[in-house]
């Protein structure tokens, strides 16, 4: 008996899962029609990628010189916003770590608040601050200063609310004041893990940086629309190998000191 | 000991001359910055409340991003399940192939995705399609690295079991491997979807199909009711994504 209502059980699990399936099948087809998918299109456009490259090659290396400025301004703006999101995330760090901050509802007011900070999209932001303030290097800044904030803020309170206990609770025992507490038990036990995490958002802001200049925001990306737009190939070649090695060599360095760190 | 401690002095100093080196010859001072955060606050400002009779037409425009997001990132899960095997080193055969499957999905990270993009906008023409495309060929590059990590942690027992009953390669492939790692996979894919819906509500700032097309056109306007009502409709959806993915992954591993 218990065997049939076993097969039974199984049966409702294999009709469910065909219910799923037949569901997922449904969203794909209608996502597949809803972006216009159409692989005769991919096919008639491949020569006219290829043509692209053609004219492309070979890139125009005596264009370098003239790039070298906005190839430097993009490291800067990730530099300096990567900066400046690790600063402004040290003290929310310690807000929305349960740990430390035992007001409750604040530390889920703080983490709700990065949550919210996280779902905005850095170009996006960095296209509402153009619009703001005008194009130039500032509105990049800005926005991927905030979307480091988040991200940092966000990994390194989740690695703060895991960490060794036994310090804290010792230097509260001889009655160590709140301040006391954070510099001797709890910033030596995170600081390895906050530095990797900025490394870590700095690989994503030079990815960032490198296209910012598309939305009017400064950086490397705002030659290459110019260029592109000009059909200026070759020179729009130079730009996009030069974003490559930017982004290769940085990342390279930045992970290396990362694997140093931990 | 002494050494390692003049080492990291030398590397702070070092650190702060950059940083000081980044902020020089950026249109970037003080003045600029105190009088642009009143601006940015003002618009904040003039975005609340949002137009809610914008809301119908951004509800079209944030179901075609989820779209681009979904295909995007189907295409770039199934293409990159060779690359993963490719760049596995139980599974490749030789070291070479190896080095080159790693290096190759390294590059196709370093690639921007708005950059692949605009030039695969120049062969299929702008609209969702162009964007699916870049997403799908960027994907690959991630999700290639995660699952080539996946198949070199995977428990070699099975594989050994199927390879002593003289099974072929396919055949192990597909029955030592493809069952151990197919969790790991879709649970990686999930994860990249949740990036993919935050990448797929910006292609539109280059003209790839999505949401990203009418926020353009309203900042541009400067029409910032209906700006804000955008920015409430991608909060929403990126939430709900981030949420449905998240419990999805947690019931597949």
């Amino acid at each position: 008996m218990s065997g049939g209502l076993h097969n039974m059980d199984r049966l409702r699990e294999e009709r469910r899962s065909w219910f799923y399936f037949a569901i997922g099948i449904a969203i794909y087809g209608w996502s597949i029609y809803g972006v216009g998918f159409d692989p005769i299109d991919l096919v008639r456009g491949l020569p006219a990628m290829g043509n692209l490259f053609a004219r492309m090659w070979p890139p125009d290396l005596a264009y370098v010189p003239t790039i070298l400025p906005a190839f430097l301004e993009t490291i800067k703006i990730a530099l300096l916003s990567t900066v400046v999101g690790g600063l402004l995330a040290i003290p929310i760090i310690l807000l929305a770590a349960r740990n430390i901050n035992r007001t409750i509802w604040l530390v889920y007011t703080v983490k709700a608040f990065l949550n919210l900070v996280r779902t905005l999209p850095d170009m996006l932001l960095a296209a509402i601050f153009v619009a703001a303030l005008g194009v130039g290097a500032l509105p990049g800044v800005m926005a991927l200063a905030i979307f480091s904030f988040g991200i940092i803020a966000k990994l390194t309170s989740e690695s703060t609310e895991a960490i060794d206990p036994g310090p804290i609770e010792a230097m509260e025992a001889v009655g160590a004041r709140k301040l006391q507490v954070i510099h001797f038990a709890v910033v030596p036990q995170i600081l390895p893990q906050f530095v990797a995490y900025c490394l870590y958002v700095f690989e994503i802001n030079i990815r960032v940086a490198a296209v910012l200049g598309l939305v009017g925001a400064g950086g490397i990306g705002r030659l290459l629309l110019r260029d592109m737009n000009l059909l200026r190939y070759p020179q729009a070649l130079t730009i996009i190998i030069a974003t490559f090695v930017l982004v290769a060599g940085l990342d390279f360095f930045s992970t290396k000191l990362r694997e140093r760190l931990i | 000991m002494k050494g390692r401690r003049v080492l990291g002095y030398v590397g702070f100093v070092l650190f702060l001359v950059t940083v000081w080196w980044s902020t020089t010859g950026l249109d970037i001072n003080w003045e600029r910055v105190m009088t642009g955060l009143p601006g940015a606050a003002a618009i904040v400002n003039l975005m609340f409340p949002p137009n809610w009779g914008y809301a119908g037409d951004v509800g079209g425009r944030l179901i075609e991003t989820i779209h681009i997001a979904i295909v995007g990132t189907s295409i770039g899960a199934i293409l990159a399940i060779p690359f993963g095997f490719l760049a596995a080193i139980n599974v490749s055969r030789s070291r070479l192939m190896v080095g080159f499957g790693k290096s190759l999905l390294n590059a196709i990270r370093t690639f921007p995705e708005l950059l692949l993009a605009i030039v695969i906008m120049r062969g299929v023409g702008p609209g969702a399609f162009a964007g699916v495309l870049a997403m799908g060929v960027h994907s690959i590059g991630m999700l290639g690295k995660l699952y080539a990590e996946v198949v070199e942690g995977i428990d070699p027992g099975p594989v050994e079991a199927l390879q002593s009953t003289g099974a072929n390669r396919i055949q192990t492939i597909w029955y030592g491997i493809i069952p151990q790692v197919l969790p790991d996979f879709a649970s990686y894919a999930l994860y990249r979807l949740e990036i993919n819906i935050r990448a797929a509500s910006v292609l539109g700032l280059v003209g790839a199909g999505g949401i990203g097309i009418p926020l353009l056109f309203n900042l541009r306007a400067r029409i910032w009711d209906k700006v804000g009502m955008i920015l409430l409709g991608i909060i929403v959806v990126v939430t709900i994504v981030d949420y449905g993915s998240a419990y999805l992954r947690k019931r597949i591993v």
